[in-house]
This record gives C-alpha cells, structure tokens and sequence, in this order.
C-alpha cells in the first residue's frame, strides 16, 4: 500500500506516480476538494481516496478501481473508459459525462446532467439525479434507485434508463418503455455488480422513441 | 468565470477570526478570479440615528480633512477608519443627509457601501494581495461574503468589481453572465435606479434594488429575478442579518454549502469550504436550482 497525502504531495506528482504504476494498492489523503485528482489511470491500480474531492477526479479512468470515501465534485468519471469509479458521498454536475465504459457507483444522489452523453458507460446512483441526466446519452445503461429530476433523457439516442422513484417531465423524444425479462436480467446484473441493495422489478424503463433521429417536415414549424 | 465564498458565523466565539476565515477561502478561489477581489463583512452595528458608509478614492486621499468637513457640515460626530483605497466613516447623522453631501460635495469619492453594519472592500490584483493590502486577518464580524473575478463581460476596474452595494445592508455577488443586461440596464434607470457601469453584474444588483424600493422582501424580489434575468448565474446576497444564495434553472454555474455547529458557509468549490475548521465533518450539499436559500439571525 501506497500513501499520498495531499497536504504535502501534489496532485500533479501523484497523478504522475499512478501513471507509472502498472499494479497496487494507493491510499490518497486529505484531498481537500482538489482538482483532477487521479485522473487518467491506464493501470489495474485500487485508488482509495479519504475525503472530498473537486473538479474531474478519475477521470479518462482505465482499468483502475478508485474509490472517493466523500463527496465528487463536477465531471467525475468523466470519459471513464474501463474500471470502477465509486463515489461514497454524492457527486455534483454531469457526473460521468460521455464515458465510453466501465462502471461509476454513486452511493448518494447526482447532481444535474449525470451520464450526459455518455457513450457506453453503466452508471448506478443509489439516490436521486438532477435535471437534464442522460441529455445526448447514446450507450450504456445509467439506473436511478431514487427519483429523477425534469427532462430525463433529453434527446436520448440508443442508452437504457431504469428509474426506480418518481420521474419529473420526461426530456424530448424519451418515453417509458416495457420492463421485459431481458431487461430484469441486466439491470439485475447492474445492481449485484455495484452492490446496490435494491430490486429489478422495483424499476421503470426508460429510452428513445426514435423520432428525433431524422428531420421530420412535419415539425418543420417548431424550429 | 469567477469565485464566491460565504460564511455565516452560528458560533459568537468565532467572530474575532472571520477576517481569517474568510482570506483562507478567498485565496483558495484565486484560480477563479485572478482579476479582482472584494468582500462585504458585516460588524459593529452602529445605532439607529447614525449611519456606516464605505468609501473609495482613486488614488492619495486626504481623509482627514474630510472627516473634519464632513463633521462641520453635518453638524455631527463622525469617525473614520481609514483601510487602503477605502475609508469607513460612521456619521450620526441619517443616511441620506450624507450621501446627499458626498455626491454633492465629494463627486470623487465613490459610495461602496451604506447601512449600519455592512462594509464594503473591493480592488483590482489578485486575491492574496487584496487581503494584505486589506489586512483581512485582522477583520472581525458575523458573517461575510466575498469574490474573486475573471472578467468576462466588461473592464477590470475597481468600480466593476464585486460585492455590488443594493440598498441599506444589502450587497451582491456573482459567478455567470447575464445576457439581457443591457435592456435591464435601459429599463431600470428608467426607474431612476443609479447604474453606474456596463458591468452586468451591476444590473443585476441595480434589479433588486429597483424591487426591494417596490415594496418586494427580499425572497420576493430574488424570485421575481429568476423570471426577469436571463443569463447564468450564482448570486450571493449578503444580508444585515445573515446570507441568501440563488442559481438559475439551468444551474451551470457551480456551488456547494456546508453547514456545521459553528458555521454556515458556501463556495463556488468544496476546495474554499475545506479550509474552515471542521469542514471534513460539516453537512454538505449542492443548492438546488432555482430555489431561494437564506440564512439570518
């Protein structure tokens, strides 16, 4: 085990120490809510982070298994493209933002624009998500134990949404969908990979109703 | 972009480090803002027949000879404390009378602030040199606001700088850009509302002014400006009595609060919040857009 601690280490020195690595455990302390904390880890490395962090913490993530013991602030994970990031507190803004694979494990509520774009990534919260989660999103499955807010799924192209509370006004072209055995499988599979305590039947689908993908002369007066 | 940090002081016992305090997180949010600097701090309430003002000179002032005249005029006791650019002069006298004598007679100087605990500092350079130039560290009070500016929609001068003064005790700070700025501008010195700058955070200012003097209270006035102003933004309003925070619907410009048995803070970035003692086990949360926040006595 590795110790960094942050009130005398930098980040950059320590983002640079994990770029090095090809294996190992890291503790990091006292983040004090720093930017870009272990961010683009290419490496089978378990990050444990003790405390808040800020700005883009994991992000780019490969391989990697950080864990932040507090809250995230904005665009954790984002463009995560393998690994875990998991996030004990809860994260701020466009969390996950156009991750490409992998899993973020958020075990309080997100912020607005959670799993915004996201191209592939699996995204579990455990609370609530602010307005506009998976606005663009076109992979990837980004499931909601608690409520989420107004215009989930703005102009969603191929991601699956599973919502488990109360959905404020659905964004443009997302529609609740049939909950069938195949989705119950994977969400199932979702939920027992990040140790999530909830149940699939629990949960409503949501996705695109495909009518935003072409331009559509009918519409032509709404523009 | 730019910084805001806000601290509310529950624990009395604290109040001789608020100045402290309060450099810590401006320092922190320098990133932010390297532009310019400014803080509102609110102390020594003066009694109801006397009035607090904070004023600005450019350059070498002479404010002794004002107190002297001002004092002769006035035909009251005045007192004047003297801080780098600004000076804070406690008269006992009411609050128009002076400010009608220091537009009339002082054009120069410029009114930063008015009321009867607020005092308002702001300047052009870095964070860290306006709280040595300030001497912050010395700064007692009950709570405070401050600001770090990137300027993104006019001049870097002292006069475009925040906290905004909006009436008795009240001030603003902002982190966004408003884009209906200039009609707002048009409309509310239609109104008679004295705007002084392009800046739009101005306006902004200049608005809730314009509504506090209709007769709005202040969550009135800040719900009324989520329908008026057009724009993003964090706001900080700083109170007599305590703060109010409120972000726009779209909620782009950051902020997080935290609160613990001592103190009720909030930043633009945790990072501002982690330098006050006990951060790491305060409550801490995001304010939810569109929403009023306030805090007071």
């Amino acid at each position: 085990m590795t110790t960094f601690d942050l009130h005398v280490d930098s980040v950059r020195n320590l983002n640079q120490s994990l770029h090095d690595l090809s294996s190992g455990q890291i503790s990091v302390n006292n983040p004090g809510g720093q930017h870009c904390i272990a961010c683009g880890i290419d490496a089978e490395l378990e990050v444990s982070i003790d405390g808040h962090v800020g700005y883009y913490c994991a992000g780019m993530n490969k391989t990697a298994h950080v864990t932040v013991g507090g809250n995230a602030g904005p665009g954790v994970a984002e463009n995560i493209m393998s690994g875990s990031v998991r996030i004990k507190g809860n994260a701020s803004q466009y969390a996950g933002a156009s991750g490409h694979g992998g899993m973020l494990i958020i075990e309080g509520d997100a912020s607005s624009r959670c799993g915004i774009s996201m191209k592939g990534v699996d995204i579990v919260v455990a609370g609530s998500v602010g307005h506009m989660s998976a606005f663009m999103a076109q992979k990837g499955r980004l499931v909601i134990c608690g409520d989420a807010a107004d215009f989930l799924g703005d102009s969603i192209y191929e991601a699956r949404i599973y919502v488990r509370g109360k959905v404020g006004e659905l964004g443009a072209d997302c529609v609740e969908k049939n909950m069938t055995t195949e989705h119950t499988a994977e969400l199932t599979e979702l939920l027992e990979a990040s140790g999530v305590d909830a149940k699939a039947d629990e949960f409503r689908r949501y996705g695109s109703a495909r009518k935003l993908y072409n331009f559509n002369i009918d519409h032509a007066d709404d523009y | 972009m730019c910084g805001i940090v806000g601290i509310y002081l529950k624990n009395d016992d604290l109040n001789p480090e608020l100045g402290q305090l309060l450099a810590a997180m401006l320092v922190e949010m320098s990133d932010r803002g390297p532009d310019s600097a400014g803080i509102a701090l609110y102390r020594d309430p003066v009694p109801e027949s006397s009035c607090k003002l904070t004023l600005h000179a450019a350059g070498h002032y002479q404010w002794g000879l004002l107190q002297t005249e001002m004092a002769a005029h006035l035909k009251a006791d005045v007192s004047l404390n003297v801080l780098a650019s600004h000076a804070v002069v406690v008269a006992a006298a009411p609050v128009d009378s002076v400010q009608n004598w220091l537009s009339s007679q002082h054009p120069e100087l410029r009114i930063m602030s008015a009321g009867s605990a607020i005092e308002i500092y702001k300047e052009k350079g870095l964070p860290v040199e306006f709280v040595r130039d300030f001497k912050l560290h010395e700064l007692n009070g009950s709570h405070a606001l401050g600001h770090t500016r990137m300027a993104t929609e006019s001049a870097v001068t002292t006069e475009h700088s925040h906290p905004f003064s909006t009436g008795m005790d009240l001030c603003l700070v902002h982190n966004g850009s408003l884009s209906n700025h200039n009609w707002l501008r048009r409309m509310l010195r239609d109104e008679g509302v004295d705007i002084q700058t392009d800046n739009d955070s101005e306006v902004a200012a200049g608005y809730l002014m314009w509504r506090l003097r209709e007769g709005d209270s202040l969550e009135e006035a800040l719900n009324r400006a989520l329908e008026d102003l057009d724009g993003f933004y964090t706001f900080a309003i700083g109170t007599k009595d305590g703060f109010a925070v409120l972000r726009d619907p779209i909620a782009c410009k950051p902020a997080i609060m935290a609160e613990t048995d001592d103190w009720v803070a909030m930043a633009s970035e945790f990072r501002a919040i982690a330098q006050l003692p006990g951060a790491e086990h305060a409550n801490i949360w995001e304010p939810s857009p569109a929403t009023v926040y306030m805090w007071g006595h």
